[in-house]
């Protein structure tokens, strides 16, 4: 719309005579462009200092010795020739994938599940559910994990306490690993339901609810219409949630600085929090920037993944 | 309010649970009708609404337990057995974080960051979201998929060179070198796009006939029209800066400017943490959003907010 070329209003109380059209069109025309720009104006500034800067400025980082001061030295491309033998590196990789690939589909089936019962009309008290399964939200990452580690701490959390009680022994929830990642992809679960709840719950009261009706009276059982029915319907959300969780949770870094901190040891150092270790506290800029240029790669390929994904299923 | 009465005839019992069918005859039934519940064939499903509130008490679990313990004082917060409501109350632990640290400061420097850069953000994505959606040119379309391409690099991907353009900016150590970076957000200015793009574009062509300016449609025709998009951003934007912990991390260097989440995280990255002082902390960061929240909540619960997010 408001096309500069096609003007469907004449100015007002001006004679249309050939030059003072032409005139007021420029003016028309101008007032397209300027009152844009005007509007888009700060964060196009913003864009370009904080997003197109850094971003440049960590390619050209990615190929140097840069340390935090002094000049930029070239190495070409040593710092990749690094990172591919160093064990580190694939190790936070590598534990950032299982995370996600864990993380992901739990945080999936609990906002899905949970959503699909609170729009369900037999449930009673929705909105007071809703309200409390919504509560993580308002929590920062930090105090998740502070959370999660005062409810799973080895010696004095409260689950320990539970099991012991039931007469087990008390598993060690922070010295071994696997375990400690456990906590972690519970607590995320815990704290990333409530926003796409809201997605899944948007989504599912947008499906018409007379395909529902149809396929009951053909004898689907609810099962078969949640499968046949719902599920597809949701299918844009669906990719939705997918993608950004999976994005989210590639940079996870708060919630695990407080929960874990990464360890046991390195044990669950995650890619971010591997860039920061490297990049801040012992300042290798350059090493640090090349670990990052791998990670924007993988988050571009996953984006591309799974919008190829979506189109062939559209 | 998303009351039943309210709600879309949507999906009526099609949750997963093949339950939904199980004809129950609840005893709160009677007493739902005379509220105007006029969906007969709704009928209330004990399994289903037993299986909600459990899972609703299993999300409600971790929290509680962490409210109460932070009313325990430090010697019940280790002795076994553990009870479940504190058997001596203090409020010590808020005292003590309150004091010990210097939780005032951190306070008022998240409120600061926190309310500035949500006005900014709100202002600047309402301008944006609406130039993107009703001014269709090359520009315009090429500034949309820049921001698009923001929420595919977040900054996690780039620390250390925003951290030199924050120091080369002069804006290192500083509240002001948090706020300018975060005013820009994608989720913003998608949200006020897809709004206005539900704005009837005669709106803007009557103004224009009337001999309005470009600006003064915007600021006294659309921008008050968008008033529960404003809302629900400005919530949304309060809880990100509120929460937020890495910009923080990387722009702050001395104490006296940390954010609450900065200083949460030392305390918990503390070699012997001092969990009495931790959970009253960690509690009051709380109150602020949580509020928030109450008074607000309608915007954030019933808004329709699948127009591009990020967390």
């Amino acid at each position: 719309m408001a096309n500069p070329t096609i003007s469907t209003t004449a100015a007002p109380a001006k004679p249309p005579t050939g030059t003072v059209r032409s005139k007021s069109q420029q003016k028309r025309r101008n007032r397209y462009v300027i009152a844009p720009l005007v509007l888009v104006g700060v964060n196009v500034v913003l864009f370009l200092v904080f997003f197109v800067w850094p971003g440049a400025l960590g390619m050209l980082y990615s190929f140097t010795d840069y340390r935090g001061v002094g000049k930029l030295h070239f190495i070409g491309l040593a710092n990749f020739q690094k990172l591919l033998a160093d064990s580190t590196f694939y190790a936070a990789l590598g534990r950032t994938f299982v995370y996600t690939v864990l993380s992901v589909p739990l945080v999936y089936l609990c906002s899905l599940g949970v959503a699909s019962l609170l729009v369900s009309k037999a449930v009673r008290g929705r909105t007071a559910a809703k309200m409390v399964i919504f509560l993580p939200w308002l929590i920062s990452p930090i105090v998740v994990g502070v959370i999660w580690k005062w409810l799973f701490g080895q010696d004095f959390g409260f689950v320990n306490f539970l099991i012991t009680g039931a007469g087990g022994n008390a598993l060690p929830w922070s010295s071994n690993g696997n375990l400690a990642l456990a906590v972690v992809i519970f607590a995320s679960a815990w704290g990333g339901t409530a926003f796409n709840m809201l997605l899944f719950i948007a989504a599912l009261k947008n499906i018409p609810e007379a395909l529902l009706e149809a396929a009951e009276l053909d004898g689907a059982n609810a099962w078969q219409r949640f499968l046949h029915v719902t599920l597809p319907g949701i299918a844009p959300t669906s990719f939705m949630v997918i993608l950004l969780s999976t994005i989210h949770a590639m940079k996870e870094f708060a919630m695990i600085q407080a929960l874990t901190n990464g360890g046991p040891g390195t044990e669950n150092t995650l890619i971010v929090q591997y860039i920061y270790k490297t990049g801040f506290e012992q300042s290798k800029v350059g090493y640090a920037s090349a670990a990052s240029m791998v990670l924007m790669v993988v988050l571009l390929a996953i984006a591309l993944i799974q919008l190829r994904f979506n189109r062939k299923k559209g | 309010m998303a009351t039943a009465a309210n709600l879309p005839p949507a999906v009526a019992g099609e949750a997963a649970i093949g339950a939904g069918q199980t004809p129950a005859a609840p005893p709160a039934d009677p007493r739902k009708k005379p509220r105007g519940n006029r969906e007969a064939r709704a009928k209330a499903s004990v399994p289903l609404t037993v299986v909600t509130w459990l899972i609703a008490a299993i999300y409600a679990f971790p929290l509680l337990w962490f409210l109460l313990s932070s009313f325990k004082p430090g010697s019940e917060l280790f002795s076994y057995p553990l009870s479940m409501i504190p058997r001596e109350w203090t409020f010590q632990g808020f005292v003590d974080a309150w004091e010990r640290v210097d939780f005032a400061q951190y306070f008022l420097n998240t409120a600061t960051v926190s309310i500035v850069t949500t006005v900014l953000t709100v202002f600047f994505s309402a301008c944006t979201g609406y130039a993107l959606a009703k001014y269709n040119n090359k520009g315009t379309r090429l500034f949309f998929v820049c921001i698009l391409a923001t929420t595919m690099l977040p900054t996690e991907v780039i620390l250390n060179p925003t951290f030199s353009v924050i120091r080369d900016l002069g804006l290192y150590n500083s509240l002001a070198g948090i706020i300018v970076p975060s005013v820009l957000t994608a989720t913003g200015v998608f949200m006020f796009r897809q709004f206005f793009l539900t704005v009837p574009d005669d709106l803007l062509h009557s103004a224009r006939i009337d001999g309005a300016s470009e600006l003064a449609i915007f600021f006294r025709i659309m921008l008050p029209l968008s008033r529960p998009i404003l809302f629900t951003l400005a919530i949304f934007s309060f809880q990100w800066r509120w929460n937020d912990y890495i910009w923080p991390l990387i722009v702050l260097n001395d104490p006296k400017w940390y954010t609450l989440q900065v200083a949460l995280r030392s305390i918990v990255g503390a070699e012997n943490i001092d969990w009495p002082v931790l959970l009253g902390a960690s509690v009051i960061s709380l109150l602020p959003l949580v509020l928030v929240f109450f008074v607000f909540q309608k915007y954030v619960l019933n808004a329709d907010v699948s127009a591009g997010l990020k967390d």
